[in-house]
């Protein structure tokens, strides 16, 4: 039951995408939730559509293993296509009591509403093709200029590296501590509100114990073995641009050009 | 008979990357008042077996009928088999969550919908068949007694809702061998004051011959031998190509056969080593 989240999973493959520099995933992804950001219609959703197609072709991820990832969220894009349809000023179309719905609101709506999708996409099918390894070693590598002014990049990668790492063993362990108290009767389904955060109590206690042995341990044996983050650390695998990384970059220049001529109407004239 | 399990079959994450068959085609039969071992690999499907006995994972095919009732079904309440079939996890004691033993103890039998009063008598009755003292323990958090203390308490929190099969994964992991001992003995007390089917996970072929009226025998998600505990630790080949031993004792046995010497292997526990080895060595002098 509590597996089956998928936000933020990685998903095992080889394809061409799973073996892009993680470094270059991270850029094309900020593009990509920049580009939306830059569209102003409708038609300028269509160069976004199609290289998502591409890339979700290319990666071999199934397409429901993706939507499934936009359920935990369903409930923000519902409050948000609701909103944008009866507080956009306009043009009324329906009129109920004090509500009304406008057709510019219904347009926003949409409009919004595909963006958030797109937007959620985008961004989790990052983590699905990207082992989480890899990604925070990324980041590590694109946050290192900033180290000069300060900043604790290599902690922050390690700390994100960490938290990553125990999603899963935090799940499992919820998982089980589920099962032990649901064998000793606990409900964890049915009554009212109160009553069910009231019976999270027999998992919550003893999830924050196992979390904190967790920390502990783990702490205890990074010190065991001499860590001591940041400056003088190298990599048994460091990450080189390949080919096809420079290829990525292209392709990603040529869709953000599109996107943009498209958002200042160079293309009006052929549609 | 009491239990009953028929093709049992179950896939984790199924149609998703990492789907795994972690039971296939599982079918036995377990009557009242057993005691049953289950030995296996680990990975060997063990934890999710019992699971589904008790309606913790719904199996992806088969039944599993309690007392006649096919707890698989829909309209069956989870309360019923849950107050029928206690359950002990490995390492037990991270399920501890109350603030004193007692409120501990008892969550179990309030759940079962049991009066307050009805309760306390289980709990005091729960912690002394663990062999703690109710008046030194009861008051105090659970968090701050030792190890081998805090695992009685978690699994008086299981008898206490008196099952009538009682089932523990490994109740001795990670335990010194004292604490292992004083565990075992308790398990038989509970068997014998409770008058309930055990059945017992444990990689320690030991206690298994020790203990078990019966044996399963897991490999890979399959059931791949099933008998009396003299009837299973005679395959020592079979067991050995599984990833598995023979009790000590038996162990002993086998070594003394292939020096030469004239023993019966079917001994399984240290007290019939011992009477063997006697009546081998004052064999020639009565």
């Amino acid at each position: 039951m509590i597996r089956d989240i998928t936000l933020g999973q990685f998903y095992p493959g080889n394809s061409w995408i799973h073996r892009l520099d993680a470094r270059i995933k991270i850029i094309w992804t900020f593009v990509y939730i920049i580009s939306l950001f830059l569209i102003q219609s409708f038609w300028g959703y269509i160069p976004v559509l199609v290289t998502l197609g591409l890339i979700i072709g290319v990666s071999g991820v199934p397409l429901k293993f993706i939507l499934k990832g936009l359920k935990p969220i369903f409930l923000i894009i519902v409050f948000t296509f609701t909103v944008n349809m009866f507080m956009t000023k306009g043009t009324p179309l329906i009129e109920i009591g004090f509500l009304t719905i406008t057709e510019e609101g219904l347009y926003n709506a949409a409009f919004m509403g595909t963006r958030l999708v797109l937007l959620i996409i985008g961004s989790s099918l990052l983590t699905l093709v990207t082992k989480p390894i890899n990604l925070t070693d990324g980041i590590e590598k694109l946050l290192s200029p900033w180290q000069k002014l300060g900043l604790p990049a290599h902690e922050l990668a390690m700390m994100m590296t960490i938290a990553l790492r125990f999603i899963p063993t935090l799940l499992e362990e919820t998982d089980k501590i589920m099962k032990a108290q649901m064998a000793r009767g606990a409900d964890f389904e049915s009554g009212n509100i109160l009553n069910r955060a009231k019976s999270l109590i027999p998992l919550l206690v003893p999830l924050f114990i196992s979390a904190f042995r967790i920390a502990q341990d783990l702490a205890m044996a990074m010190e065991a073995r001499c860590y001591r983050g940041g400056s003088h650390r190298t990599r048994m695998n460091g990450m080189k641009l390949k080919k096809k990384d420079g290829a990525a970059v292209i392709l990603m220049l040529l869709y953000l050009a599109v996107v943009i001529s498209q958002a200042q109407g160079l293309f009006g004239r052929f549609i | 008979m009491q239990i009953e399990v028929k093709n049992l079959t179950h896939i984790y994450s199924e149609g998703m990357p990492y789907e795994t068959v972690a039971l296939t085609d599982i079918s036995f039969e377990i009557d009242k008042g057993e005691f049953v071992g289950i030995i296996g690999h680990t990975g060997s499907g063990k934890s999710t077996l019992i699971q589904h006995l008790n309606g913790l994972i719904k199996p992806k095919s088969g039944s599993i009928l309690i007392d006649g009732v096919d707890i698989t079904g829909k309209d069956v309440k989870m309360r019923d088999i849950r107050r029928q079939i206690g359950l002990v996890f490995q390492y037990p004691e991270y399920q501890l969550f109350e603030e004193t033993v007692h409120k501990d103890v008892a969550f179990g039998p309030l759940n079962l919908g049991l009066t307050q009063e009805e309760a306390d008598n289980r709990v005091v009755e729960a912690i002394r068949l663990v062999g703690l003292s109710y008046d030194e323990i009861a008051d105090r958090s659970p968090f701050e007694l030792s190890g081998g203390q805090k695992r009685r308490v978690a699994i008086a929190g299981v008898i206490a809702m008196k099952p009538q099969i009682l089932i523990l994964d490994e109740p001795t992991a990670g335990l010194d061998p004292k604490a292992h001992g004083d565990i075992l003995q308790m398990i038989e007390r509970i068997h014998e004051v409770q008058q309930n089917s055990i059945i017992l996970v444990s990689h320690n072929m030991g206690d298994i011959a020790k203990l078990a009226d019966k044996v399963l025998v897991m490999d890979r998600g399959k059931l791949a031998l099933t008998g009396t505990p003299a009837e299973v630790f005679r395959q020592s080949d079979l067991l050995e190509s599984l990833g598995l031993g023979l009790p000590p004792a038996t162990f002993m046995m086998r070594v003394l056969e292939s020096k030469g010497i004239q023993v019966s292997t079917d001994i399984l526990t240290i007290e019939g080593a011992e009477e063997e080895l006697y009546r081998i060595l004052t064999r020639g002098k009565n």
